[in-house]
């Protein structure tokens, strides 16, 4: 029976509960989700996911690809937050090779990171009000989406595959005028949340369809493995970016959003403040970006600028070198995790001294905090679960890898 | 900054708060260890993965209460062939611990660690689906990423990138 794709099995000649699949083409799973729901009357009683209609299997194509050649796949594994993707795993290889980044380069990514995550909320929150029954906060959320997403495309020449950030550094010095146009947003954008706040927070039909609904305890949501909104939501206060922190977080200040009631409304508002956090952050990176350099001196790992490679020797003779035969990593392993906006994002690669990684496993936030579902929603009302899949956030890229 | 060279006699690691409350809790249960790149690796006999786990979480000096990751790596053509990886964190030390698991190519099997943290039971599901061990105890060892009659497990190493054709 080791073969079977998931079932759920009645008791012979009971009568009282009923099997209902939803999915995986349903525009409430945010991807291809099926659930295998039991239901009695209108009880939800049990739910089984079924995953794995996007596999395609990009821990494998890893091995056999160039440490550098990794990267534009990593955005392919959660196509919201694509910047997030990019610095766990060049986190991770610059670990593994002990390179010390630049201080621009580690403010740009923090800078960049935050707008990913304020993109990625943006686009949550637009969904999840649609699921709701909520249209116009859809399209509020899309305009800002796109400014980010234009600002995307200045920096890094791609809107949503951006592959900006590299081993070693940035992939090219910002534009002339990016940090400007970033100061734009970063100053209009927080009378936007107040925007979509006034829609929302204090709307008795969205209070109804939120609050008290799909509920998650703190022991709960600590033993299933539950990271980022969904775990602080539930009045659990841990934070990477804060207790753990990587490329330069810890010269930021920001408040963690926590709340205690652990309901659809809780993460609600813990996503809300975070993207205030975020814009804040943004603007304390833009006060203090630090001059110099976005590459680390590393020539065997990091390609050359373009005159350099045309007029010097040397140059030319590593981008050849880097660019055909790759750059042998010393033998290894490292963890590297970071707060991505849907939870802790982790790449765990096994370097066995060659050119390519031996093993890269990606520990996806939305692969592990599906898992809650079957706690949310059990005894819960069938049109709940669109409201718990929702307030989840989760990207099935990142779930079927 | 150049690398460290990494740590594996024991005796040297033993004040690290975590390897201490394993060779406290069962000193034979400790087969090998190493601190490589601020990260700390303990293997643990495959039969007492679940106990070590449980004595982890449970411990005063180092309480790891939340379980990351669980995922495997392929050594082939070398034996022992497989290693299972567990990946703890401990929110009030704010470090994490990596246990390892050595399993050769003849008893593909491991307790399952669902009854400590019943986080494992994607994870685990999943490093059964791609490189077909087998876990003792789960309660439901489906496939989960392939499709129910695929034949192999991809993530092994002695499976063509392109697959079978």
């Amino acid at each position: 029976m080791a073969h079977m794709s998931p079932t759920l099995d009645l008791e012979p000649g009971q009568d009282r509960t009923m099997i209902l699949n939803m999915g995986p083409q349903h525009p409430s799973t945010h991807g291809v989700l099926r659930l295998l729901l039991e239901i009695d009357g209108e009880t939800v009683i049990r739910v089984l996911p079924d995953i794995g209609f996007l596999h395609t299997g990009i821990e494998k194509t890893c091995e056999a690809k160039f440490y550098q050649q990794v990267v534009p796949l990593t955005d392919r594994i959660d196509y919201l937050c694509p910047m997030s993707n990019n610095l766990c795993y060049v986190l991770a290889v610059e670990k593994l090779l002990g390179l010390e980044i630049p201080p621009k380069a580690q403010w740009v990514r923090v800078m960049l990171n935050e707008l990913t995550r304020i993109n990625s909320h943006l686009v949550w929150l637009g969904t999840h009000a649609l699921d709701m029954g909520a249209m116009s906060v859809f399209l509020y959320c899309f305009r800002e989406r796109e400014d980010i997403l234009r600002l995307f495309e200045l920096v890094s020449g791609q809107r949503m595959m951006t592959s900006y950030f590299r081993i070693g550094g940035l992939a090219l010095e910002p534009p002339i005028g990016f940090f400007d146009r970033v100061k734009l947003f970063a100053n209009r954008f927080p009378a936007k949340i107040d925007q979509y706040e006034n829609l929302l927070t204090n709307n008795p039909i969205w209070k109804g369809r939120t609050k008290g609904v799909a509920k998650l305890s703190a022991e709960d949501a600590v033993a299933l493995g539950a990271t980022g909104p969904t775990l602080r939501a539930s009045g659990v206060d841990f934070d990477l970016r804060r207790d753990m922190p990587y490329t330069g977080y810890e010269n930021f200040k920001f408040k963690v959003p926590v709340s205690q009631d652990g309901d659809v409304f809780a993460r609600y508002m813990c996503r809300v403040q975070e993207m205030r956090e975020s814009i804040s952050m943004v603007g304390q990176a833009l006060a203090g970006m630090p001059e110099g350099a976005v590459k680390a001196d590393a020539p065997k790992v990091v390609l050359p600028d373009r005159e350099q490679m045309k007029t010097q020797m040397e140059a030319l003779i590593y981008h050849f070198k880097i660019v055909t035969e790759g750059f042998s990593v010393p033998p290894g392993e490292v963890y590297q995790s970071i707060e991505s906006p849907r939870g802790e994002m982790a790449y765990y690669i096994v370097s066995d001294g060659t050119a390519k990684p031996y093993r890269v496993h990606m520990r996806t936030p939305s692969f592990v905090n599906l898992q809650v579902l079957q706690k949310m929603i059990e005894g819960r009302m069938l049109a709940d679960v669109v409201a718990a899949i929702g307030s989840i956030d989760i990207v099935l890229g990142e779930i079927d890898r | 900054m150049p690398l460290a060279p990494a740590v594996t006699e024991i005796a040297l690691l033993k004040d690290h708060p975590a390897l201490a409350a394993l060779l406290d809790w069962n000193a034979v249960g400790v087969e090998a260890a190493k601190f490589d790149r601020d990260e700390m690796t303990v293997w643990i006999p495959a039969v007492l993965i679940r106990e070590a786990c449980a004595m982890l979480r449970d411990n005063k000096d180092f309480p790891c209460n939340f379980l990351e990751d669980v995922t495997c790596v392929d050594w082939y053509p070398n034996e022992p062939r497989f290693e299972i990886v567990y990946h703890l964190l401990s929110m009030a030390k704010k470090e994490r611990i990596r246990l390892k698991v050595r399993l050769s190519s003849d008893s593909l099997s491991v307790p399952s660690i669902i009854p400590v943290w019943p986080a494992a039971n994607f994870s685990e599901r999943e490093v059964f689906d791609l490189f077909g061990i087998h876990f003792e105890g789960h309660p439901n060892l489906i496939r989960m990423l392939m499709p129910e009659d695929w034949e192999g497990h991809p993530l092994r190493k002695d499976y063509p990138v392109e697959g079978y054709r």
